[in-house]
């Protein structure tokens, strides 16, 4: 029976927790293969993959996008859209074998003996509908109950996910609640059917950093509490760590290691697990060991004494940002960036850090303030007229959403050269495409891809065109808002590594936006938090990490979750 | 470039038969409005009372009307008043909403507000009656007919193209243009654009049928295009006359003309939407 | 609290609306400023008026003074219901729209209602099973729907009932001219007849009112079904739904309640342009038809250069369409919770 857990291609790891009753697994799922029909012939997205879930116990499936661990899961609960179909494979419940069952059997099956939660919770929740009567469907979908006695548990599920005020809530809708809180609607649909298996999808992506713990802490509060087990599909190890007893890591539709998450982050044994878990940032992990060998990595950090007297590269008074209607998103905020210092700015949604990042590229007005650039006020110049000004290629910008960042109608050279013609005066011939090269070529774009359109490009390739756009021009300060955020971490880690090394070469001024703690803390000398709008601490590296002053840089750092073995967590 | 522009044209009319066959239709008329005077079996204009209201036959294969003229023939003749009459007034206002539009929706502000307002009071008017009460003003004419077309599609492109820059006026490409060292203007007409051309493309193609049909509907009425003018839309106006008495050649064909030539271009809008989006091509 | 929200929101979106009619009222003014001839030439005696009436009667209809002040007189006109006088009537327009537009709304009504019972349920049943044979044809009628006009369907559905089969009767005006009128109640034959407990003379009404309300419905069908079809599709494929998939609701739980009423919303703010439309295409099927409508009785004074009565139609329709709309918002107001927030 136990040897259901292990799949015929996993590479080593056999047993894993080892932990199953005698009553045997509650999911288990033996060589299941799926199948989408695109435009471009069948694509099979799931090629064998056996695992199993035993009663009370959290699995954890890892993967990065593409490695089929959302379509395992959907696959699971028969909830693949019309173009995924399993072409071969068991999947069996408790006894019960569903991979055929019909519409009847999974819809008792559905919320009752499994349920999920998803990612992006405000768009699983019916926006039109008050979430009490939500959570009321869900229950009434397995018992018959009357609206009275509907609403009644619906408010004891409210209690139980710890929603506040859950009497005003229950007749809240979901543009109403804060991500956070239509998670925790969710989890109580989830639940209202007493399922003995949950399964999470990504539940904490889009949720902010500590948004993303109070949520996740719920979760596994809750499935203790009612003895349920889990299925956790995560993109982040640091989350499968804390809260998985088991873990199998996915990649390109295989199943390539599974065991204990102790054993797995710091043994791992597969090839693919050893760079992903490499690739993850940790606190203490430096860039040079996000990708071993991959780049030769330059000098170790030494922070660029500048010559005292020089005015710093980038100096900001009191900056005020007001939309209209009186939202004040950058509250006066002040801080210096010096020639070739990186300097980090972190918030999470709403703390006016991606406003600060536009400000300063003068792509938009400030309200109120100063900004100067070599001791030269440009705040006063308007972000109208401010393409013509002999600084505009001094200060430049990388973009959070590498897709979002490229014209679709300009190929790979195209996007690198409109710079050089626009700002470094270069025309068509061959001093143009001898720059365009070289950019690329700095940027690790390999010189075959510049023929092509941005949707031919993987994410990473598209990353390094805004990088070697951004660079084309040999900007001083270089202003990166989230660069990597859309990205996996493995190919997050070789472009920060690019980023680093970028930066020393050029001796660059780096502004480094994000929300990602670990990330900041390898890329930046100081950092700067922000929460709505203002500077709550600023200080160097490890003054913020080791001996943060205020509550919320505390509560911050609390949130991040690093690799290690499963915490106990309160019952 | 332009080789994988064909290719990828030839690889969406294959996978696609439906466009394929309204790009012929559309050809074929579009020829038909060229060649019409050299290629109609009979003159369109010449009466034969003896020959009148006789249903189709090998002779006249549409039938003829209450002079005996040749309704075949008077169809052909009248796809190239049809069709111009269609195509000036879309180019018309296709290249006045787009600018406008693109305008508006990058630049927004109160600019945008004026406009949105103007907009809304325009398409505040059933637009046919609108477009009546405009040929009635300016005067019963076929250029009027025209600008009255023109003016009633109007609204449709500023909203469309003032939408379409609008969610794209702060994506990530057209901020760093602006890093780039691009001014608003330019990033207006260099990226702006030509990525919102291929959408208004296929808006123009849905919109012909429409400045069709509305054209027709004019000169249905009275207004527009006189007799003994041959246009399909005066063709059926003539023809009603007779349908309570069984003459239904009058009316069906250039109603066919009309379904067809609307349909052709229907489709061929939807076609576009395929070939012209760069997304699709792998 | 619901209701105050949605009465403020209403209150809100009229005064809105209203520069658009001030809008419309200015346009209608300057129509009648720029249009061929002397106004006061068609109000002179005849012909051989000489130019001291003419000038007179300019005085008194104060055409010359200032436009400014031309236009503050038509506004004080309209407060005052003034609509002027038709030529070819001889009646004031006032009257003459009040009598006709009952007969123009029940036409309109008549064919949305038709048009909405048989666009919804198509499309919902075409996005339920996407590709399959029902998906397939009513894409094909939705392609072809619009594309016949609205005149040519109107004629070929007459050959169709009244010529071939003889089903509709003789296809002009909105009864029998033998057959009596009910008394006038709201003008709209069908309610006075059902008032006045005449159902012979309801069905001759009925029977009467088919085929033009058809023409017109057909015309509608397709955007309304492919809109339908469209957003269901949307709304079954979207987040929500999965979600109460993976709860085990019920299929028609799922249908209806989840995704059908989601889709409904977008159906609802076009309901508001169809029926805009509709009051054009009204021009072309009361023709067709010879229905005695405000749309015909403003076509024939047009094309006798009676202007008053264009006017006053121009006006009226905008009046209304205004009103539609005010009405869809208000109803999308109640049906999506979303938009109270602003």
């Amino acid at each position: 029976m136990s040897e259901a857990g292990t799949a015929p291609s996993a590479a080593g790891a056999r047993g894993g927790a080892g932990t199953n009753g005698a009553a045997g697994p509650l999911l288990s799922v033996e060589d299941l293969h799926v199948a989408f029909s695109t435009r471009n012939g069948v694509v099979e997205a799931v090629r064998g993959v056996s695992l199993a879930v035993s009663p009370g116990e959290t699995l954890g499936i890892v993967g990065e996008s593409g490695s089929g661990k959302s379509v395992t899961a959907f696959a699971v609960t028969r909830l693949l859209d019309a173009a995924g179909r399993v072409t071969a494979g068991r999947i069996r419940f408790g006894r019960q074998d569903i991979t055929g069952a019909n519409h009847r059997q999974l819809r008792s099956l559905h919320g009752a003996a499994i349920s999920m939660i998803f990612q992006n919770p405000r768009a699983a929740l019916n926006p039109i509908r008050p979430v009490g009567l939500q959570i009321a469907d869900a229950i009434a979908a397995h018992e018959s109950l009357g609206a009275k006695e509907g609403r009644e548990r619906a408010l004891d599920l409210l209690k139980a996910v710890l929603i506040r005020d859950p009497e005003k809530r229950i007749d809240a809708f979901p543009h109403e609640l804060s991500g956070g809180m239509c998670q925790r609607v969710m989890i109580a649909m989830a639940i209202a059917g007493k399922p003995s298996l949950l399964i999470a999808d990504e539940p904490t992506t889009g949720l902010d950093v500590t948004t993303q713990k109070t949520v996740m802490d719920l979760v596994a509060a809750i499935i203790a509490e009612r003895g349920m087990a889990m299925m956790l599909i995560t993109h982040d190890l640091g989350l499968a760590s804390r809260y998985c007893q088991r873990v199998v890591v996915m990649e390109q539709g295989r199943i390539v290691e599974e065991a204990e998450p102790k054993r797995l982050f710091v043994a791992p044994e597969h090839p693919y697990t050893r760079r992903l878990v490499a690739a993850s940032p940790t606190a203490s992990s430096t860039i040079a060991d996000l990708a071993p060998g991959s780049a030769p990595s330059s000098a170790p950090a030494e922070p660029p004494k500048p010559a005292p007297g020089t005015p710093p590269l980038l100096e900001v008074q009191d900056l005020v940002k007001r939309f209209d209607g009186d939202v004040t998103a950058v509250g006066g905020v002040s801080f210096r960036v010096a020639q070739g210092e990186s300097v980090g700015l972190v918030g999470e949604s709403g703390s006016g850090k991606s406003t600060i990042s536009r400000l300063v590229c003068r792509l938009i007005d400030p309200s109120e303030g100063r900004i100067l650039f070599d001791g030269a006020s440009i705040g006063d110049q308007p972000a109208r007229g401010f393409h013509a000004s002999p600084l505009r290629k001094d200060i430049q910008i990388v973009f959070q959403d590498p897709t979002e960042s490229l014209n679709p109608r300009f190929n790979a050279f195209e996007c690198i050269a409109h710079p050089l013609r626009r700002l470094s005066g270069l025309r068509d011939g061959a001093a143009l495409t001898a720059r365009v090269r070289e950019c690329a070529d700095r940027a690790g774009l390999p010189l075959g891809l510049l023929e092509r359109f941005p949707h031919q490009l993987s994410g990473g390739q598209k990353a390094r065109i805004g990088i070697a756009r951004a660079i084309a021009c040999r900007p001083r300060l270089l202003i990166l808002d989230e660069p990597t955020a859309a990205l996996d971490v493995s190919v997050q880690a070789i472009i920060l590594q690019l980023l680093d090394s970028l930066r020393r070469e050029d001796r660059l001024g780096l502004l480094f936006v994000s929300h990602d703690l670990n990330v900041v803390r390898m890329m930046c000398e100081r950092i700067i938090v922000l929460r709505n709008g203002r500077i709550v601490e600023e200080g160097g590296r490890d003054a913020i990490f080791q001996r943060p002053e205020h509550p919320y840089t505390r509560m911050l750092l609390d949130a991040v979750l690093h690799i290690s073995g499963p915490s106990t967590v309160a019952g | 470039m332009t080789s994988a522009t064909l290719r990828h044209t030839v690889w969406v009319l294959r996978g696609n038969p439906v466009t394929a066959v309204a790009a012929g239709g559309a050809f074929v008329l579009c020829l038909v409005a060229l060649i019409g005077p050299w290629i109609v079996p009979h003159d369109p204009i010449a009466s034969n009372v003896a020959n009148a209201l006789k249903p189709p036959s090998a002779q006249n294969w549409a039938g003829t009307d209450q002079l005996g003229r040749d309704v075949f023939s008077r169809l052909v003749i009248a796809a190239r008043l049809d069709l111009a009459i269609a195509a000036s007034a879309v180019t018309l206002s296709f290249a006045v909403g787009a600018v406008i539009g693109a305008v508006c929706g990058y630049l927004g502000g109160r600019l945008d507000r004026y406009v949105g307002r103007f907009v809304d009071i325009l398409m505040a008017f059933p637009l046919f009656v609108l477009a009546m009460a405009m040929v009635a003003a300016l005067g019963n004419r076929v250029e009027n007919i025209v600008i009255a077309t023109a003016i009633i599609n109007l609204p449709f492109y500023i909203r469309f193209a003032r939408a379409e820059v609008n969610v794209r006026r702060n994506a990530g490409w057209v901020e760093a243009a602006r890093a780039c060292g691009d001014s608003h203007l330019s990033v207006i007409l260099r990226f702006l654009l030509p990525n919102v051309l291929p959408a208004m493309a296929v808006q123009v193609s849905l919109n012909l049928g429409w400045a069709i049909l509305n054209a027709a509907g004019l000169s249905f009425i009275g207004l527009g295009v006189k007799p003994p003018t041959p246009e399909w839309g005066i063709m059926v106006a003539e023809g009603a006359r007779f349908i309570a008495t069984g003459k239904w050649w009058l009316v069906a064909f250039p109603g066919l003309a009309l379904m067809l030539t609307v349909l052709c271009f229907n489709l061929l809008g939807d076609g576009l939407r395929d070939i012209l989006d760069p997304r699709m091509r792998t | 609290m619901k209701l105050g929200a949605t009465a403020n929101r209403a209150a809100r979106r009229f005064i809105s609306s209203l520069p658009a009619l001030f809008g419309v009222v200015v346009f209608t003014f300057l129509l009648m400023r720029v249009l061929p001839g002397d106004p006061a030439v068609f109000f002179a005696s005849g012909p051989q008026a000489g130019p001291e009436e003419i000038a007179m009667i300019r005085a008194q209809m104060g055409l010359d003074k200032p436009v400014p002040q031309q236009l503050l007189l038509y506004l004080r006109d309209l407060s005052q219901g003034q609509l002027g006088r038709s030529l070819t009537t001889g009646q004031p327009v006032l009257v003459d729209l009040r009598n006709r537009l009952p007969a123009s709304l029940e036409l309109t009504l008549t064919a949305l209602l038709i048009a909405l019972v048989a666009a919804v349920p198509l499309g919902v049943a075409a996005a339920l099973r996407p590709g399959s044979l029902v998906d397939h044809i009513v894409r094909f009628v939705c392609a072809l729907g619009v594309c016949v006009p609205t005149f040519v369907s109107g004629l070929l559905l007459i050959y169709v009932f009244y010529y071939l089969a003889g089903l509709a009767p003789d296809p002009t005006g909105r009864i029998d001219i033998f057959m009596s009128q009910p008394p006038r109640v709201t003008g709209f034959l069908l309610i006075d007849f059902a008032i006045a407990g005449d159902w012979e003379g309801w069905q001759a009404a009925a029977r009467q009112l088919m085929l033009p309300a058809l023409t017109m419905a057909l015309f509608v069908v397709a955007p309304l079904a492919r809109m339908t079809r469209a957003s269901m599709l949307a709304s079954l494929g979207s987040d929500f739904v999965r979600t109460a998939r993976s709860l085990g609701l019920s299929r028609r739980k799922i249908v209806v309640t989840y995704a059908l009423r989601n889709a409904i919303l977008p159906v609802l703010t076009i309901v508001g342009i169809v029926f805009s439309t509709m009051l054009g295409a009204n021009v072309l099927v009361e023709k067709v038809f010879s229905w005695p409508g405000v749309a015909s009785y403003a076509l024939d004074a047009l094309l006798s250069s009676d202007y008053a009565p264009v006017q006053g139609f121009v006006l009226l329709m905008a009046s209304i369409f205004v009103l539609v709309n005010l009405t869809v918002d208000v109803l999308y107001g109640v049906a999506d919770p979303r938009v109270s927030v602003e």
